[in-house]
């Protein structure tokens, strides 16, 4: 087997705030295949956004990764130091946020911002890298580069302004681009447009690509495997037709069913009763019990670790239990 | 739908009181006595309030009235200077004047026509803001480019020109109390602009409400339904601007009083006291201006530190 | 971008007749201009005659056309205390002034920014903490204060520099400058600090908390996951766009630190216009008081109107959405 692109092990993320340390991200772990995109998904809070910022570097005080190992094509990165770590990312990995509207330095051109990429992770020269960003503006589809290159942001469309971001977040050829809900700001036209391009680069140029989001659809569109998050752990990971088609976990049923679709016209859609806990309550055991229609005693008390079922893996004392004797 | 309007202004009401005991019971004072610096500020605030207040029981003389002064006091250093007297604990000047009994003195005049212009800016700014927001239209035009225009230009040019103004109409011969008068408009006049636009500011906000609307349906004096949400919506932002104003005038005053312009000499501020002391700095009897000059600092700092802490209090946002 | 500028233009006439009307209405009616001229035991009918020679019976909308017309010219009148055209007085003492302000300006600018700078970027060290204890110091201090410790320190107890007065200066036509000899900056340093002083901490303030603002932005954020260096999103990205407000703030404060120095230089005897104008209101000479409103806020003016220029100039954005009207 050859090293994935992205190894997360067991991560954990805190914050400490005045009354308590919160844990954000608890025991987070997964793969990512050179060439293969995988899906973040999950309802706000529930650690998708803090995991992509964990991976690149970016958890800013009061937050801490503290626990866990991140490792990068083989490199353990998850503690080098600030300087070495902050040639990692921009270079190795590509990051795209949810705003493309913030993202930008309002009082920049674009092609300075892009030029002022590539020459901090590059030996290229100001007109050679001035060439490199009009080429990349083309790839990601913005007409006329070579005259767009010398505009403001303010110039651009939101969905236009992406597609800068994402030219910025390749600039360098990462291997691996996070993508934190890169449609979410946009306009429903756009955004099918959005996804398909970060698809497409990430076949043509082999880069693995991490989509954070909470549409279901999205993921079933574009995604090689999905990860369900559900209160800072990984309810279940697998392949993205397995995970559609036939989710394990009930917090992922319940997701899972929360997609409309065309065919299963004879089922009704499925809401998931209450709501995620808060960080600061999360409860004992099973994170997810107080909303499981399954929930037994055991889900109460003990927090279920991941077990293979398949090509998933699913955090769930339902299956904790089938899988041990399947074992024996 | 006079039920829902009542039962509507009860609540909104209710979450105004609601909001200044929330305000008082947790956050304002929780972060009062987090701050050991907030803290002290307020004590020597109070300290020198109290202080003004019983100048005349406090001081061994007083300081302006020439029958107490005795020319062979003059010039005394400090009490604990080698060549310190009691009672006099923070030496005399030139006329054998006590300079602890004049600061106390001084301190009064100096706190009177601050407290007096900081009320009187108050007055009109939220007079002047009331009526702008509400009126609207060509008067809210004119009195907002009129506080457009007044606040780029410095308080002290607005209160000097004041004061020439005065003098020039009533002549030179002004008495002391004519001239603490004309001072207090002088910084009445010139620092109203922030009271008036955070007053507009919420009588906006509020104009725009269904409760308005509705209560006008009804037939219900809107502007009064109005004062009583916007006044106290606008409270925070109005005491932390008051806190801020009342450290300005009397630096105003202080500053209009060293020029000349200001208090007399026979009835001195500590600005007064400072022009004053600062004639003998030469001769190196220092203690006629130091100390005028630190409990001038001590308490513009203090309440600029209460002003302050009154600000990122009441704005949860800064935290 | 044409239309914005015109604009702007007309509201600053606007401000201008404004203060003319305030300035000429102080000139008219505080204190009658006749006495002022005459003695006491002038008789009646010669006072008539003055009256009339200086056009004070003609009917006031004519009056104040004459004063604004003169006042374009820069004709003020006559000071009462030294019985020459005001406008010659300033001229003789706007140099002084100018050079004071320029001074401080260019002090607190330095200073404000780079102690603003690192206060924001080094939050919790001790320097910082110092940089804020000193700025809150710095805007409770009243200037006069500051400028009579100064005094204490440098010049009675030390005795390094010059207690008051702007040393020896050069003339260069009508133009007195401090800036060419040694006695001359010597004397500038004390009132440039003592004047600048309260600008220098407003614009550390204001750059400190600017400066963490954007910081704490998206564009800053992505910078940073782009792996600019850190010097490179401090001092590029974050400082550039913390120095537009600072700009504008730092120009519109000059006009205020033209206006401050009248204590400054009461403080220092700096022979500007300051010290005139507060001679002139202890000595109710009202046309150099009319005179210095008018030309202080002119100067006001203009540099509002400069800055707002500005500052299109700076803020893409803006120039797109005053030249595309919203």
């Amino acid at each position: 087997m050859t090293v994935p692109v992205l190894s997360v092990r067991d991560l954990k993320v805190e914050f400490a705030t005045r009354r308590a340390t919160l844990r954000a991200i608890d025991g987070v772990s997964f793969d990512i295949a050179k060439g293969e995109v995988l899906g973040v998904v999950g309802e706000s809070g529930a650690g998708k956004s803090v995991t992509g910022l964990a991976v690149i570097g970016l958890i800013d005080p009061p937050g801490r990764i503290s626990g866990g190992e991140i490792h990068l094509s083989g490199m353990r990165i998850d503690h080098l130091p600030p300087e070495e770590l902050r040639r990692v990312r921009g270079k190795r990995i590509g990051m795209i946020f949810q705003d493309p509207l913030t993202s930008l330095n309002p009082l920049y051109r674009i092609g300075d911002q892009i030029v002022e990429t590539i020459r901090t992770h590059t030996n290229l020269s100001e007109s050679a890298a001035r060439k490199r960003a009009i080429d990349l503006l083309a790839e990601v589809g913005i007409p006329a580069p070579d005259k767009r290159v010398d505009g403001y942001p303010h110039e651009f469309s939101g969905g236009m302004r992406q597609r800068v971001v994402i030219a910025l977040a390749i600039c360098a050829e990462p291997e691996l681009i996070i993508a934190d809900e890169p449609t979410t700001a946009l306009d429903v036209s756009v955004q099918a447009q959005i996804i398909t391009l970060i698809k497409r680069l990430g076949r043509d140029h082999g880069t693995a690509v991490m989509l954070v989001t909470h549409d279901m659809g999205v993921i079933a569109e574009t995604c090689d495997r999905v990860a369900v998050m559900y209160s800072g752990r990984i309810a279940e990971i697998g392949p993205v037709q397995d995970v559609v088609r036939n989710p394990l976990h009930p917090y992922a049923k319940g997701l899972m069913g929360a997609i409309p679709t065309l065919a299963g016209e004879d089922k009704r859609l499925v809401q998931i009763p209450g709501s995620m806990p808060r960080l600061s309550a999360i409860p004992p055991g099973c994170p997810f019990n107080p909303r499981c229609a399954f929930a037994f005693d055991r889900c109460r008390i003990e927090r279920p670790e991941p077990t293979r079922q398949g090509a998933q893996a699913v955090a769930c004392h339902l299956y904790d239990h089938a899988a041990k004797e399947s074992a024996a | 739908m006079s039920d829902a309007v009542v039962q509507q202004q009860t609540e909104t009401a209710h979450a105004g009181a609601g909001w200044i005991r929330r305000a008082i019971d947790s956050d304002l004072f929780y972060s009062f006595r987090r701050s050991k610096l907030t803290m002290l500020a307020a004590a020597v605030t109070v300290l020198f309030f109290l202080l003004a207040i019983f100048a005349s029981a406090l001081a061994v003389q007083n300081p302006f009235d020439p029958a107490q002064l005795q020319l062979m006091n003059s010039r005394i250093s400090p009490l604990w200077t080698a060549d310190g007297q009691s009672p006099f604990l923070l030496g005399t000047d030139e006329q054998g004047r006590d300079v602890f009994s004049a600061i106390l003195y001084g301190l009064r005049i100096s706190l009177i026509v601050g407290v007096l212009g900081m009320l009187l800016a108050g007055a009109i700014g939220i007079a002047l803001g009331l009526i702008a927001g509400y009126v609207g239209g060509a008067v809210d035009a004119v009195i907002m480019r009129i506080a457009d225009v007044q606040i780029t230009f410095p308080a002290i040019l607005i209160a000097l020109i004041v004061n020439g103004v005065a003098k020039s109409l009533f002549g030179n011969r002004l008495d002391a109390v004519s001239m603490l008068a004309v001072l207090v408009v002088a910084i009445g006049l010139s620092s109203w602009v922030q009271y008036a636009r955070t007053v507009r500011g919420s009588v906006m906000v509020e104009k725009n409400k269904d409760y308005v609307a509705a209560a006008q349906l009804i037939g219900l004096p809107a502007p009064k339904i109005m004062l009583r949400h916007v006044l106290p919506n606008a409270m925070g932002p109005i005491l932390v601007i008051a806190t801020i104003n009342l450290a300005l005038a009397i630096i105003t005053e202080a500053t209009l009083s060293f020029l000349g312009s200001g208090m007399p000499d026979t009835m001195p501020s500590l600005g007064t006291l400072i022009r004053i002391g600062n004639n003998y700095l030469f001769a190196g009897e220092w203690w006629i201006v130091a100390f005028p000059g630190i409990a001038l600092a001590g308490l513009i700092l203090s309440i600029n530190l209460l002003g302050d802490w009154l600000r990122d209090a009441l704005n949860p946002k800064l935290r | 971008m044409l239309a914005f500028t015109l604009r702007r233009a007309i509201q600053a006439i606007g401000v201008m007749i404004a203060v003319g009307i305030i300035a000429f209405a102080m000139f008219r009616f505080a204190g009658d201009p006749v006495s002022q001229i005459v003695s006491i035991d002038t008789p009646a009918a010669e006072r008539e005659a003055v009256r009339k020679s200086l056009g004070l019976d003609d009917p006031v909308l004519i009056q104040f056309a004459r004063y604004f017309a003169n006042a374009a010219q820069f004709k003020f009148g006559v000071s009462y205390q030294f019985r020459q055209p005001v406008s010659t007085l300033l001229a003789e003492r706007l140099p002084a002034t100018l050079e004071l302000a320029i001074c401080a300006t260019i002090f607190a600018m330095v200073f404000g920014i780079l102690m603003g700078v690192y206060a924001a970027l080094r939050r919790d060290s001790f320097l910082a903490k110092l940089c804020q204890a000193v700025s809150l110091i710095g805007i409770s201090l009243p200037t006069f204060l500051i400028g009579i410790l100064l005094i204490y320190l440098f010049a009675v107890t030390l005795g390094w520099l010059p207690s008051f007065g702007r040393g020896e200066v050069v003339r260069i036509g009508w133009w007195t400058t401090g800036l060419l000899t040694v006695s001359g900056l010597k004397a500038l340093i004390m009132p440039s600090i003592t004047l600048g002083l309260f600008q220098m901490t407003l614009i550390m303030r204001l750059v400190r908390a600017e400066m963490l603002e954007v910081l704490r932005t998206d564009y800053i954020r992505f910078a940073r996951a782009r792996g600019l260096t850190t010097r490179a999103i401090h001092f590029g990205h974050a400082l550039k766009n913390t120095l537009v407000p600072v700009i504008t703030v730092a120009g519109l404060q000059f006009g205020s630190v033209i206006a401050f120095s009248i204590i400054t230089e009461s403080v220092f005897q700096w022979p500007g216009m300051g010290l005139m104008f507060v001679q002139a209101v202890q000595n109710v000479d009202i046309p150099i008081m009319a005179a210095y409103l008018l030309m202080v806020s002119l100067i006001f003016v203009t540099i509002n109107l400069v800055v707002d220029i500005l500052y299109t100039i700076v803020d893409p954005r803006l120039r797109a959405t005053i030249s595309r009207p919203a």
